[in-house]
């Protein structure tokens, strides 16, 4: 099937909650101040953790958004889902109905799914034993729940799945909802990824699998490109999309943020976490994106790197982008907004997606923030410290995950 | 009805079930058709009660148990019954 068949995509409602704001408005007024999301962990005591700092959201009040007794009965990763979706919704002006409910679905990906339930609940199954575990774990933990709840608390009844690539998630979720509206499965999906794994395991984990920096100082730690980079700072929060099949938009008279023209997906086969040197995985994951989109190398003015902080990722992001682009990469943007919120791991496709189309749609791109000695290695403009006016006709998000997923999607200026 | 067990279940259903209103909590309340519990919050209350007063509830008993006022006897009896 060639694009002149499928059905163009744009985006009508945007929704986040991250470390650095807690609604679109205040996410992408933190992006364009540079706000520093990092801070202490104050979850649990971090004390003998090799990393003791992570973006964590603040003042996130889930009965703004769910009943009690409903907030009570989900893991963070729902609530954040749930409560961005229904945000984006709002923003999208879409009232789900008997009508249209059928045609409306949801893709939600996260990296891990309910981690706190079920650290939780261990704790009681050793100290209490098996007959005292929650009825609630199963539903609250399992990763498909964001989505099966975001479809009980909006009403949406058509297509709805969760991808599950780690930190490629979210933006694994952003392009299969796409396939799903081009293909006319669907006229409205409510997409996007989420995650809350800022919890004692997983950050123990994280580092012992040596991903995380363990500088601890939140100015310092999350420095994309840096040469003193030493891995990530992770984060957690929702970022959510509503991609519409244009006709059905123009019809509504919705507004429209931006168009999205291509989605690009492949594999290293190479490691679990390590990716492979030179990037030729995340070099024709922008390759394919493009193709999809009909779009040339020249066409890009704005990357949104996954840009995760860590040693390896940053240089051989840098590799395939220029790979990918070749002389353009030299005269594009560049930024890691992970400087800001941190690693959302299967949450960053989604809030990154967020940022992407709202540079596309503001002529403003975000910085990265902490850059101060590049390394040699990364030398592209990666708009260092501050956000820039710049026309984005063209943009791409990147997001890679472990297992070596490599996912690239591709926004255009709605014309 | 056993004035005590009573007031330390009333507090656990509110708490379980997130109710606020003290005056839906009546020995005749039904638990699915007056306290909005679907079968794992009913799950979920047997255990903060068999917490609360350091019993144990059969699921054959648990069964039977579809009001406060039930629940209340049950509980009063055991208690009685150990102590």
């Amino acid at each position: 099937m060639t694009n002149l068949q499928r059905n163009r995509v744009v985006i009508t409602g945007l929704g986040a909650i991250t470390p650095i704001g807690n609604t679109l408005a205040e996410y992408w007024e933190g992006l364009m101040m540079g706000r520093n999301g990092i801070g202490e962990i104050t979850f649990f005591d971090a004390s003998k953790h090799a990393c003791r700092i992570a973006g964590e959201v603040k003042g996130f009040d889930p009965h703004q958004y769910l009943e009690r007794k409903e907030a009570k009965r989900m893991d963070r990763f729902s609530q954040f889902a749930v409560s961005a979706s229904k945000q984006a919704l709002a923003d999208a002006k879409l009232v789900i109905d008997e009508l249209n409910a059928e045609r409306v679905g949801v893709l939600i990906g996260t990296g891990v799914g309910g981690l706190k339930v079920m650290e939780d609940q261990q704790e009681i199954y050793l100290s209490k034993g098996p007959s005292r575990c929650s009825p609630f774990m199963i539903p609250m933990m399992i990763a498909n729940m964001a989505a099966g709840l975001t479809a009980i608390h909006t009403g949406a009844k058509g297509p709805n799945s969760c991808t599950v690539t780690a930190c490629a998630a979210g933006s694994n979720a952003i392009g299969d909802a796409f396939r799903l509206v081009q293909n006319g499965y669907a006229k409205v999906m409510i997409c996007g990824g989420t995650e809350a794994a800022v919890t004692p395991l997983s950050v123990a984990g994280f580092a012992s699998a040596k991903a995380l920096s363990t500088r601890n100082d939140p100015e310092l730690a999350c420095r994309p490109f840096d040469k003193d980079r030493d891995g990530f700072v992770m984060g957690e929060g929702a970022g959510i999309l509503i991609l519409e099949e244009l006709e059905h938009a123009l019809a509504r008279g919705a507004k429209i943020y931006g168009e999205m023209v291509g989605y690009g997906m492949t594999c290293d086969a190479y490691h679990i976490t390590s990716p492979v040197p030179g990037g030729q995985g995340a070099t024709r994951a922008m390759e394919l994106a493009l193709a999809d989109g009909g779009l040339k190398p020249e066409d890009v003015d704005y990357v949104n790197a996954h840009g995760t902080s860590t040693p390896a990722n940053d240089v051989t992001e840098t590799h395939a982008i220029k790979k990918a682009l070749g002389e353009r990469a030299k005269q594009i943007v560049v930024s890691s907004t992970k400087s800001m919120t941190g690693h959302l791991l299967g949450g960053s496709g989604g809030i990154e997606a967020v940022a992407t189309v709202m540079a596309i749609a503001e002529d403003r791109v975000p910085p990265t923030i902490h850059l101060e000695n590049p390394d040699p290695e990364c030398d592209l403009d990666y708009v260092p410290g501050e956000s820039r006016a710049v026309p984005v006709n063209v943009a791409l998000s990147n997001s890679f995950g472990f297992g070596g997923h490599n996912v690239t999607l591709a926004f255009k200026k709605y014309l | 009805m056993n004035q005590d067990v009573f007031e330390k279940v009333k507090k656990i259903v509110m708490e379980q079930l997130e109710i606020d209103d003290e005056g839906k909590i009546t020995p005749e309340a039904s638990f699915a058709n007056d306290l909005n519990a679907d079968s794992l919050d009913t799950v979920e209350l047997v255990m903060a009660l068999e917490e609360e007063f350091d019993i144990e509830i059969p699921d054959e008993v648990a069964e039977q148990i579809d009001t406060v006022g039930k629940a209340v006897d049950h509980i009063s009896d055991k208690v009685a019954a150990s102590a």
